[in-house]
């Protein structure tokens, strides 16, 4: 496989200081390309190497700083308004991911990039939690009703609300898991082992275990890894900052056995020390090998490549097979095979005939002036 | 101080585009490895369109270029979309390290696509920067900053300036450094459209234009060639010194209205593509912007008057500047 200076740069941030011109041209695309050039600044910050980085690539991550930060103010602002919209309800706010991270103050959030914020509910709080939101402005707009069936009936969350006015994103989860994967954890388990944050009362983040669970899950049960690299280096960080706190390995594998999450969690595990250096006991490696199925060094293989950021720099001949491959896995983990024979007929169907499924607006033409 | 500083160490004699020969330039289209510099900006071009290679030797040929394998801002890719659009209608992307930030436009657009991604790269990036999308050019180191909608005359103004003695900072986006709150130069060519061409023509015969392309979103656009002195004084910045909204009316007796500061500084906020992603940032640096400025309203029709009028003003500020009174 290529050598790829953005993994290199993850996995020691010192690096920076050898970095030739060249190297950084890559770096830059990389990042940028895997959504981690404000992650990758602020770590340089930190680490007091900004400053040493060659001005051209450095006004890069200074932009992306800038734009990290900015993100940040506006990303609690609108978790605290979600929150006083559900309180009105007495229906309590659990973030998931990268709203929880942002509220929880955990040291990856810094630079951390999202779009969506990322709310469970108990399932019986549904109908409440979206007519409330609904009330506050989140409204989920040009969905066909074949969307609203697949998400309502197969999917674990309701297609995604927009705010009418500030245009912020929530995705509201039942689960973690879609309803029709083949062992869904049980949401009540997550629920009760949420974390209420004192800076914010209200607010509730999973504890520990379950944060790096989920985003395991996220990442080894998902498809399109647009954010695949992003988020395994969020599971680099969670493990690095809570691998310290005791009990915590011993936690996360008892909780990886309650929640079915076993799998997804050996994939993580993997992938993260083989990838980015994270250091996991050796014990809770070799225990969680018995969990990864039959051809583990083959998903090795695919997830090495699957997991980089999608470019050309760091591609090589495999890559797309590896992550079609994961694309297809993602789809037969999700739904019975009748399902998914059903679902995946009608997308190739509007692929041919180029009808769009629903209008989208997501092609800019140039401005012009 | 003097206010022009150079912003970047240049070497004396920068290899330029012209350097190359034609079979070079495209070679290096072809593998991306064409690196253009203006101003702070480096960027990386892929394109096997021989017409592209022809506009950018046209327009491009003054700017240094870099040696591929380094450092560049930008890589950029203009290509044809599917075989069966190669023969029927034929269409050309734009793509920002592959991802493609438009709709495909038809071929003959080619070169002004190319304009326009790179514009856009620059204003979707280039965060270090408070970036206004207004023109900007310069005398004796102070910047006049000429902020207006499209239609508004503000490109025409700005390529008669430039042909009569001011130098051409930007004609499409201002970037304001945060720190120093000097600007920094593109030097990129004009983008003209409409009457706009004609009128350039005969106001400056020598002018060098680029491809005329018809039936464009906004009509017919051209590029002008950057006057050479700008491109090789790039690097020198300038001070804020003026905000004058322009507008063309036929007929109009140029007139310049001072404008209340205030009114000023929500007009070119509601400009600048980045001033809210700044955040407090982006105020303060705008703020500073307009208490060093003169902040003006000008209507004008003939563009020999509006130059006799930024003649004055450049007359009038050189000799506050001389007495040492404070701009």
């Amino acid at each position: 496989m290529k050598t790829d200076s953005l993994l290199l740069l993850m996995r020691d941030t010192s690096q920076a200081t050898s970095f030739t011109l060249g190297d950084w041209d890559q770096v830059i695309r990389l990042a940028r390309v895997a959504n981690v050039l404000a992650r990758l600044a602020e770590d340089l910050a930190v680490a007091g190497l900004l400053e040493q980085v060659p001005q051209a690539p450095r006004d890069h991550l200074i932009a992306a700083r800038l734009l990290g930060q900015r993100q940040r103010m506006a990303g609690l602002a609108e978790i605290e308004r979600v929150r006083d919209a559900l309180a009105a309800s007495k229906l309590p706010t659990v973030l998931l991911k990268g709203g929880a991270y942002l509220a929880a103050n955990l040291s990856l959030s810094r630079g951390r990039m999202f779009g969506d914020i990322d709310l469970l509910f108990r399932r019986e709080d549904l109908p409440e939690a979206e007519s409330t939101l609904i009330l506050h402005g989140w409204n989920s707009g040009a969905v066909s009703d074949y969307d609203q069936r697949y998400y309502r009936q197969w999917m674990h969350e309701l297609p995604p609300l927009t705010h009418i006015k500030r245009h912020s994103v929530l995705d509201v989860h039942h689960n973690i898991l879609p309803a029709t994967a083949r062992h869904p954890p049980d949401a009540k388990l997550l629920l009760e082992q949420a974390q209420e944050l004192p800076d914010m009362p209200g607010v509730f983040v999973l504890c520990p275990a379950d944060m790096v669970l989920h985003s395991a899950c996220h990442l080894f049960h998902e498809g399109e890894l647009g954010n695949g690299l992003r988020d395994l280096s969020d599971l680099d960080r969670l493990l690095r900052h809570f691998g310290r706190q005791d009990g915590f390995w011993a936690t996360l594998s008892e909780r990886a056995g309650l929640l079915h999450l076993r799998r997804p969690l050996c994939y993580a595990v993997r992938m993260c020390t083989t990838m980015l250096g994270t250091p996991v006991p050796n014990d809770i490696v070799r225990e969680l090998r018995r969990f990864g199925g039959l051809r583990l060094s083959l998903m090795d293989a695919i997830y090495q490549r699957a997991l980089r950021a999608d470019h050309p720099l760091s591609n090589d001949r495999w890559t797309p097979l590896a992550r079609w491959s994961l694309y297809v896995r993602a789809h037969w983990l999700r739904m019975p095979p009748h399902l998914l024979a059903a679902h995946l007929a009608r997308k190739i169907w509007f692929r041919w005939t180029g009808m769009p499924e629903y209008p989208t607006n997501e092609d800019e033409v140039p401005e012009q002036h | 101080m003097n206010p022009a500083q150079p912003a970047l160490t240049a070497t004396a004699n920068p290899i330029t585009l012209a350097d190359l020969t034609s079979t070079e330039l495209r070679a290096r289209l072809r593998h991306g490895e064409l690196v253009l510099r203006s101003g702070p900006i480096r960027m990386a071009i892929r394109c096997e369109r021989d017409e592209v290679a022809a506009a950018l030797w046209l327009l491009y040929s003054d700017y240094p270029i870099e040696a591929p394998g380094g450092f560049a801002d930008f890589h950029v890719h203009l290509r044809g979309t599917d075989l069966l659009r190669r023969w029927i209608k034929p269409q050309i992307i734009f793509e920002h390290d592959g991802h493609a930030p438009f709709l495909a436009l038809p071929q003959p657009q080619a070169f002004a696509l190319l304009e326009w991604g790179m514009n856009w790269c620059i204003a979707n990036y280039c965060h270090q920067y408070l970036m206004a999308h207004a023109a900007v050019v310069e005398r004796n180191g102070f910047a006049a900053i000429l902020p207006a909608p499209p239609g508004s005359g503000k490109s025409t103004l700005c390529a008669a300036l430039v042909h009569r003695g001011w130098r051409l900072l930007s004609d499409e986006m201002t970037l304001i450094d945060p720190a120093s709150c000097n600007i920094l130069g593109l030097a990129r060519p004009i983008n003209l459209k409409n009457a706009s061409i004609d009128i350039m023509r005969s106001f400056a015969p020598d002018a060098v234009f680029g491809p005329i392309v018809p039936d464009t979103k906004k009509g017919t656009v051209a590029h002008l060639r950057a006057p050479r002195e700008s491109i090789q004084r790039v690097d020198e910045t300038a001070r804020p010194r003026w905000i004058i909204f322009p507008r063309y009316e036929a007929g109009a007796a140029p007139t310049l209205t001072p404008m209340p500061k205030h009114s000023a500084f929500l007009q070119l906020a509601e400009n600048a593509f980045n001033y809210a992603a700044l955040g407090r940032q982006g105020f303060e640096v705008l703020g500073e912007v307009i208490d060093m400025s003169d902040c003006l309203h000008f209507r004008y029709s003939q563009l020999d008057d509006a130059i006799a009028i930024f003649d004055e003003l450049a007359v009038h500020a050189a000799a506050q500047d001389r007495s040492g009174v404070a701009a």
